[in-house]
């Protein structure tokens, strides 16, 4: 069942003299108890789709459904929302006040969606849901008497206390060491599996979206051009830059390097946004092709089924096949 | 022929209000000219100290004993001047955060142009050339010169920090966390580049991280450290593949391979947390994390052992002492 669904999203920041579409239409489904993986680089738009999905930003075009309902756009009924959706960022040491035990970080959230119930029994039940247990023994400290990976399960057990149906993480171990990455990760497939919870996960590690997620989306200047099963998309990719981006991930393959910074999205290329880098466009396709690669601007994914926003990829254009009878595309 | 630089069981101890903190303790590890070195660790492992003592930037409170020999000179006993000659000439670091090594208010040109005026490698009128060369060969258009850091990227500021590296024509390169801040396609432009500047002048580097496929990619020697010790050491496809210390298994274990059935839905990592240097456990140091401890982990304080002939690891768990 679709729980969560951003229909043809667009967000435009205005700057001086224009404005920048960070989110340039994007469907996208997210199923209860899934977790999905939203990939790119920095610039592709997926932490402004993130905070359109939590309802932090309002698209200037499409509309975020949750349940099947549009979001609320008056303050109550938003923040009533937002319980059900939380977020949890990368930094745990920026998120958390240096200043509050672990007891008032965790109950904070209970205190502003005035939960009822046992204040100290929901901290208590939400620390050890997210791993520390004894919660007891964690209640009192400061964060600066936890280490990175126990503060990060702080974060999470101040998200969980509020029974959140999903949860948004913003890089959620890329700060941590690399010994305790895998333990935070396994705690969000627990929960998955124990709570239900559905969960999106923006990163740029591809070897994370292996661990934990069902789906992956790849996105690039602000449009999804490669959505899928994590195993279709990590293992069988068909756009160009997912391929690219996959060979840098691996240290033992061909390395495909994009030249070019990351891409900037106050100008966003004629065509397919991604042709000023394309390595298949730079390696020669037909000239029809090319053309269109360059000129014609390419449909939007629709959000549940998989799919790739390629030129390359469309059915109706003869390419060379390789003797393994696949079109030979690198 | 004398290392390029070599430690010679270097121990490294801060000065705290909670007593004495030993962030490297007895590290032993000799770079030749030419040659690539990756260090890993977690944050703890003492994996910057060393690499800030070997140009003696390390504060007031540190203390370092055994030896730092660079070019066969001991580093602690150097002269100022002696010193000076070294940084940036013969040893320079690329630091972490690009953001912050730069000074904001100086042109990019101006800052390259420093280290050389410093040291006479290059005179008033042939600097703006070499500097040009040097935006060149770190792949800057030269009209980006006049920049000041806040108007280039992330990746083009890292690459600003490589060619002031660079700048005086260094025998060894210190690279600290070259790339964390960047992102996946960058990082690959940054280490491609590095690895390229490195072989073409056959300079020695030492690249620190705690990425073991970023070292992987990079360097042909790796040293894994934990709780300021070297815990393994040998080539780098060796140390990744025939991991011979749990924690060097561990941590090639968490950055999965993408495609590999064994790490779907299945990520790996260590209970508990990296030590505290100043309350590290007895015995093996890794000890309390460890999936194969057995009992005389916890009071054999184990040196490394050699797994075969260029490879190295400390756990009692390897064959007998030699």
């Amino acid at each position: 069942m679709t729980l969560l669904r951003a229909d043809n999203v667009s967000v435009h920041y205005p700057i001086r003299g224009g404005r920048v579409p960070a989110v340039d239409g994007v469907d996208l489904d997210l199923d209860a108890g899934e977790i999905l993986a939203l990939v790119g680089e920095s610039g592709c738009g997926k932490t402004t789709l993130a905070r359109t999905l939590l309802g932090l930003q309002r698209p200037n075009h499409g509309e975020v459904r949750f349940e099947n309902r549009p979001l609320p756009t008056a303050t109550r009924a938003l923040r009533e929302y937002r319980r059900h959706v939380q977020l949890i960022l990368q930094d745990p040491t920026g998120a958390l006040n240096p200043r509050h035990t672990v007891y008032e970080a965790v109950a904070e959230g209970l205190r502003i969606h005035r939960t009822p119930g046992d204040e100290s029994a929901l901290v208590a039940e939400a620390l050890a849901q997210a791993g520390l247990r004894p919660a007891d023994r964690f209640m009192p400290l400061l964060p600066t008497e936890l280490s990175g990976g126990q503060r990060q399960r702080v974060v999470i057990a101040g998200a969980l206390a509020l029974k959140p149906r999903i949860l948004i993480a913003d890089e959620p171990v890329a700060s941590l060491d690399a010994s305790v990455r895998g333990e935070i990760l396994a705690l969000l497939l627990t929960l998955r599996d124990d709570l239900g919870l559905a969960a999106i996960v923006v990163t740029h590690d591809l070897g994370l979206a292996w661990n934990i997620a069902d789906r992956v989306a790849v996105m690039y200047l602000g449009r999804i051009v490669e959505l899928g099963l994590a195993e279709d998309v990590l293992t069988k990719p068909r756009h160009p830059y997912t391929k690219a981006l996959l060979s840098v991930a691996d240290t033992r393959g061909e390395r495909v390097v994009l030249t070019g910074e990351t891409p900037d999205p106050t100008r966003i290329p004629a065509g397919c946004r991604f042709h000023p880098r394309c390595p298949a466009l730079a390696n020669g396709v037909p000239p029809a092709v090319a053309d269109r690669c360059r000129t014609q601007d390419l449909p939007l994914l629709h959000g549940r089924a998989a799919g790739v926003a390629c030129h390359l990829m469309s059915p109706e254009i003869p390419l060379p096949v390789n003797r393994a009878g696949e079109p030979s595309i690198h | 022929m004398t290392a390029l630089l070599e430690f010679r069981d270097t121990t490294i101890t801060y000065r705290t209000a909670r007593g004495p903190v030993p962030a490297v303790r007895g590290v032993d590890l000799t770079l030749e000219a030419g040659e690539t070195l990756g260090v890993a660790g977690e944050s703890g492992s003492g994996k910057s100290t060393l690499a800030m003592a070997v140009l003696r930037l390390l504060p007031r409170t540190a203390s370092v004993t055994g030896q730092i020999l660079l070019d066969g000179n001991d580093v602690a006993t150097m002269s100022w001047g002696a010193l000076r000659a070294v940084r940036w000439a013969q040893t320079s670091i690329v630091f972490q955060g690009a953001m912050h090594a730069l000074n904001p208010v100086r042109r990019i040109a101006d800052q390259i142009a420093e280290p050389m005026l410093l040291h006479g490698t290059a005179r008033n009128g042939s600097v703006d050339k070499r500097v040009r060369q040097l935006l060149a060969q770190v792949g800057l258009p030269g009209r980006r010169a006049q920049a000041y850091p806040h108007e280039l990227s992330g990746g083009q500021r890292q690459r600003v920090m490589i060619a002031m590296a660079l700048a005086c024509d260094p025998s060894l390169v210190i690279a600290d966390e070259p790339t964390t801040a960047l992102d996946v396609m960058v990082q690959a432009q940054v280490l491609d580049l590095l690895t390229a500047l490195v072989q073409d002048r056959s300079i020695g580097l030492i690249m620190i991280s705690h990425d073991l496929s970023v070292l992987a990619g990079t360097c042909a020697r790796l040293a894994v450290m934990y709780a300021g010790r070297i815990v393994e050491h040998g080539p780098s496809r060796e140390v990744i593949d025939g991991a011979a210390h749990p924690y060097t298994a561990a941590l090639a274990g968490a950055f999965p391979t993408i495609g590999d059935p064994v790490s779907r839905f299945a990520p790996r990592g260590l209970p508990g947390d990296p030590p505290d240097p100043a309350a590290l456990p007895t015995g093996c140091p890794f000890h309390p994390r460890c999936p194969d401890a057995t009992g005389e982990c916890a009071d054999t304080d184990v040196r490394r052992r050699p797994v075969d002939q260029r490879h190295d690891a400390a756990c009692v768990h390897i064959g007998a002492p030699s």
